[in-house]
């Protein structure tokens, strides 16, 4: 029974890829629309009986379908775990995914290849869904691969823009690269403890029988660096923002909500080996939180420049990523899950939101051109506002609670990373307030044709927005300090017992009010500036001083291009040029040889009888006067 | 036989068959008719078949005259089949010159 409800939840979304890359097109635009829907919802009905059931009786459920591979002792089950982390996950994937399908069915109803939409959106959830079921590493990795591949896939749908392609290009290397990390993390796994299932390498990691300390700091930091491709972290985060080029519906489900917490949801799922109480691994786990708390900072500080209003998210996402990983770093693993769900909330609300005001404006997406939207576009105006508040940490919002949960562990453990975290807050809440106070705010500064066609967008667009902006609202309610539901649903995870969560001191107060007075000011450090002042971004050749670097991220793409992509350009041309040149000069030159003796000797071929005949003889006399003299 | 054997001497016969071996030999290399090319070809098997005999004899051994029959039965056969293509080649070119038959060519 289990099993078959697993395998609907798992393979709905698959039919629906199916039906839709075979007859999407002869079913028109709304059936192929509502089919993705539909799948996605069956798979949110199924995964919510397996949610009530775990949260009564807290029984994880383990499917093994098959053998996948067994070698000389070393065994792959081709199984699914459904335990509290995976079900946890698997109730925004499809709850979330589900409302973005149905937003997608309104907002991408002028495209041509709408039904090509849908299947790609639809194999990314089947994917997604098998990363977060998979009960090993390798089933997991399927998923990883496969989201991996949908993401490609749908940030060059509109591939006949080739800044699009290339965008799609760069985030598939620059996952590939996280993803060859993650394999040498998998193959180190395998070879030290010739299992790769989660609940037996828990085992065998408790049991603390291998003390081969130095493989697995390093299986975990090569692990880390997997996720750092799929969650976007510093040296490999990049793609993210250029991912941005896909559709809107697209940044929101898998560039904000589901496929970047891929990384942190692999690092809570081996939480044993990343907790564990060894030297090197406490080294591992600095290097995770320093990484986290230095890219929340730096992508929070680009986000203050930007002007393209989805580059603002995905820098917004960026950071806030960086702040899981923080929390992952210093252990506080139910936390980062609790800011991954807040943040899924809001993020998506916000590029929902977003997208909703693209729609309006027929694609214009530079803040510069935007204002005075509220009067226009109420629903989307509130659900946004709702949506900026939480992620800028504002009481009693969903985003307060969770970010102050991630600040205070950064309180008790390290006190600079602490303040980086911070400064990243109050950087949050000034991008967020002035890309709200420059889209909505004051007057509009479109064309006037534009502004003529500003319109309410339709109800399958703002409907998702609502529910998104009431979860975004009071999703903190799972986890509020001293009574976390979440915690205890999540305590059978952990190796040890999950840090209780926090008590409500004068410590705990203190730091709150801090946390909220930060976000404050930079709310009101963005009302100052752009409603008081009444200032709008510089056109981009007027920008100067330290606020271009920031316009140009630093430079980092450049600084790859220069590091990277320059020398494997000359390197690809030296060998074109020369070893491929010699290479192929000795195997041309071979069949050149080996033609003209053929068309040399084709001539003794002349036909003429008497000639045949004369050869004939005088091979034979030769053969005699071989055998009988030279003998 | 003895008798023809020691007043003749194999060496005669062995004379004999390269003479005539050499005599078919020339013929199929300079003649250009295809009949007369066909009787040099007869020439140099009947060579090999005289010298098969007066070694049969010589070593007093029957088989070499058996062999003979056989080669003899052969070369019936080779002469019927080399005839009938030397027909039909003249059928369709209207002569046997061999240096007309260049369409053998690959």
């Amino acid at each position: 029974m289990d099993t078959n409800l697993a395998l609907v939840l798992l393979l709905a979304p698959f039919l629906g890829f199916l039906i839709n890359v075979f007859f999407g097109k002869s079913l028109g635009k709304s059936v192929s629309g509502f089919i993705g829907t539909g799948t996605v919802v069956v798979s949110f009905v199924v995964t919510l009986v397996f949610f009530l059931q775990i949260n009564q009786n807290g029984k994880p459920i383990q499917i093994s379908l098959f053998d996948w591979i067994s070698i000389n002792g070393f065994k792959v089950d081709f199984g699914f775990l459904l335990d509290q982390l995976s079900l946890l996950w698997l109730m925004f994937v499809t709850g979330i995914g589900a409302l973005i399908h149905l937003y997608s069915i309104s907002y991408m109803h002028d495209d041509e290849n709408m039904h090509k939409f849908f299947a790609y959106l639809n194999l990314f959830v089947f994917f997604m869904i098998s990363l977060v079921m998979g009960s090993n590493l390798l089933v997991m990795f399927i998923g990883w691969e496969g989201v991996g591949l949908c993401s490609y896939l749908l940030i060059g749908f509109w591939y006949k823009n080739q800044d699009y392609n290339d965008a799609a290009k760069k985030a598939f290397i620059m996952n590939r690269i996280g993803d060859l990390g993650l394999l040498i993390g998998i193959f180190i796994l395998a070879t030290l403890f010739s299992t790769l299932d989660f609940a037996q390498l828990k085992t065998a990691i408790l049991s603390g029988t291998n003390t081969n300390t130095c493989w697995i700091a390093a299986a975990a930091l090569a692990l880390f660096i997997g996720a750092c491709g799929k969650s976007a972290q510093i040296p490999l985060y990049t793609w993210l923002p250029d991912a941005m080029a896909g559709p809107t519906p697209v940044s929101a489900l898998i560039h904000a909500a589901t496929m970047v917490t891929a990384g942190i949801f692999m690092i809570t799922r081996l939480n044993f080996l990343f907790g564990m109480d060894i030297d090197t691994m406490h080294v591992v786990n600095t290097i995770i939180a320093v990484i986290g708390a230095v890219t929340a900072l730096v992508a929070a500080t680009i986000g203050l420049v930007q002007n393209d209003i989805k580059k603002v998210l995905a820098y917004s996402t960026v950071s806030q990523l960086g702040l899981m990983f923080l929390a992952l770093g210093l252990g506080a693993y139910e936390v980062a899950v609790f800011h991954v769900i807040t943040h899924a909330f809001f993020k998506a609300c916000l590029f929902l939101g977003s997208g909703s005001v693209i729609h309006a404006l027929h694609g214009e997406q530079d803040m510069r051109k935007m204002g005075g939207l509220k009067k226009a576009m109420p629903v989307t105006f509130i659900t946004m506002l709702i949506s900026s508040l939480a992620i800028s940490g504002i009481f009693p919002l969903a985003g307060f609670w969770s970010k102050d949960e991630i600040l205070m562990v950064a309180y008790e453990h390290n006190k600079v990373l602490y303040i980086i975290g911070s400064i990243a807050s109050i950087m949050t809440a000034f991008y967020m307030f002035r890309l709200m106070y420059l889209t909505f705010f004051k007057d509009f500064r479109g064309t006037e044709e534009q502004k003529h066609h500003l319109h309410e967008s339709p109800a399958l667009i703002t409907f998702p927005l609502i529910v998104l902006a009431i979860l975004a609202a009071i999703g903190g309610a799972i986890s509020l300090p001293g009574n976390s539901w979440l915690n205890n649903y999540l305590a059978p995870l952990f190796a040890e017992k999950a840090g209780e969560a926090h008590g409500l001191g004068g410590e705990q107060y203190m730091l709150m009010g801090i946390a909220m007075a930060g976000a404050l000011i930079g709310i009101g450090y963005a009302y100052s500036k752009y409603i008081k002042q009444n200032q709008i971004p510089e056109e981009d050749s007027e920008i100067t001083g330290f606020s271009k670097v920031l316009y140009n991220k630093y430079y980092v793409d450049e600084a790859y291009e220069f590091l990277f992509v320059k020398p494997v350009n000359v390197l690809s041309r030296f060998f074109r040029d020369y070893v491929e040149t010699a290479v192929s000069g000795v195997v041309f030159g071979l069949a050149k040889v080996t033609g003209e003796l053929g068309y040399q000797g084709k001539k003794l071929q002349n036909g003429n009888i008497g000639f045949y005949l004369f050869v004939f003889v005088f091979g034979v006399c030769a053969m005699i006067t071989y055998i009988f003299l030279a003998k | 036989m003895d008798n023809v054997l020691n007043q003749i001497g194999i060496e005669n016969y062995i004379f004999l068959s390269v003479i005539l071996f050499c005599i078919g030999v020339f013929g199929v290399l300079y003649r250009r008719n295809a009949i007369i090319v066909f009787m040099s070809i007869e020439i140099m098997l009947n060579a090999v078949n005289l010298l098969f005999v007066a070694f049969s004899t010589y070593h007093q051994d029957p088989q070499g005259q058996i062999f003979v029959f056989f080669s003899m039965a052969v070369a019936a056969a080779e002469v019927a089949v080399g005839l009938a293509i030397v027909v039909s080649i003249f059928r369709n070119l209207g002569s046997i010159d061999i240096d007309n038959l260049k369409n053998l060519k690959g």
